[in-house]
């Protein structure tokens, strides 16, 4: 991922109240960065997804929030990380509509569209690690 | 355990979610209000979401749940109060939340549910006279 980390912050992912605090704390990162409120609004949203999914997914894990910066430009880069089982199919587990949970299958590609840039890295047995951005 | 209230006007039940849910919460939500409607024999259902800063795949789907259990049990459900910010997103997100019902403000929401009672009884009324 392109860019300087600043600052981070590191959140667990074990529980159902954690998936809450993660939202809360995108939050208060996303209106100190001063993104707008639709903004900080699809980025509380993708982060919740993608929380979800490493609690559902991946038996749980963390969540390391950064500010980033590259050259004038500043962004959020959150990154998902679990010890889970992995992803088998990446294309598959993006389309919409693909689920293996309890949600609706949006969580993936969904959360993709709502930020810039979105990696995921993955391997069977050992584990997901999902980095998005959303530059301001 | 945590709940959210579910009031009772007449016919309806009316629900105001003002915490940012858990999942279980969301689930508790969607099992409280399907009970209450069949106990109290409910014909509509108002869902405020105006303090919800976010609606997520997973409350989405739990609000679609709701509108389809009601449904089954002879109930209607509006969803009111939607912010712009989560519309835009669930949009992005790939929900359009199909199926549901929404309005804008209460106000609204409740003229819809008493005109959809009110066009039912009605078709009702003209059934009965026919069988005469």
């Amino acid at each position: 991922m392109p860019g300087t980390i600043q600052k981070t912050e590191t959140l667990p992912i074990k529980n159902g109240s954690d998936v809450v605090s993660v939202r809360q704390r995108v939050r208060v990162w996303t209106t100190e960065m001063k993104f707008s409120l639709v903004e900080q609004t699809k980025i509380v949203t993708a982060a919740s997804e993608l929380a979800r999914n490493t609690l559902e997914h991946g038996r749980g894990g963390e969540v390391q929030l950064a500010l980033i910066t590259n050259g004038a430009r500043q962004g959020i880069q959150m990154a998902f990380s679990d010890h889970g089982p992995g992803i088998p199919d990446v294309k598959l587990a993006l389309s919409d509509g693909y689920t293996t949970g309890k949600g609706m299958g949006l969580g993936l590609g969904g959360s993709r569209r709502l930020m810039n840039e979105f990696e995921i890295e993955t391997e069977p047995g050992v584990g997901t690690k999902i980095t998005c951005i959303r530059w301001k | 355990m945590e709940r959210i209230p579910i009031l009772r006007m007449g016919n309806f039940l009316l629900v105001t979610i003002q915490v940012d849910m858990h999942d279980k919460l969301a689930i508790t939500l969607q099992d409280d209000l399907t009970n209450r409607i069949a106990d109290v024999g409910a014909k509509g259902v108002l869902i405020d979401i105006s303090s919800l800063e976010i609606v997520d795949s997973f409350i989405g789907r739990t609000l679609a749940n709701i509108a389809s259990m009601a449904r089954v049990l002879d109930a209607e459900t509006v969803v009111v109060g939607m912010q712009p910010a989560v519309a835009i997103t669930l949009v992005e997100l790939g929900m359009s939340l199909p199926g549901i019902h929404t309005a804008l403000n209460v106000e609204t929401g409740m003229e819809f549910l008493q005109q959809t009672v009110a066009d039912f009884q009605e078709r009702d009324h003209a059934w009965d006279y026919t069988e005469d």
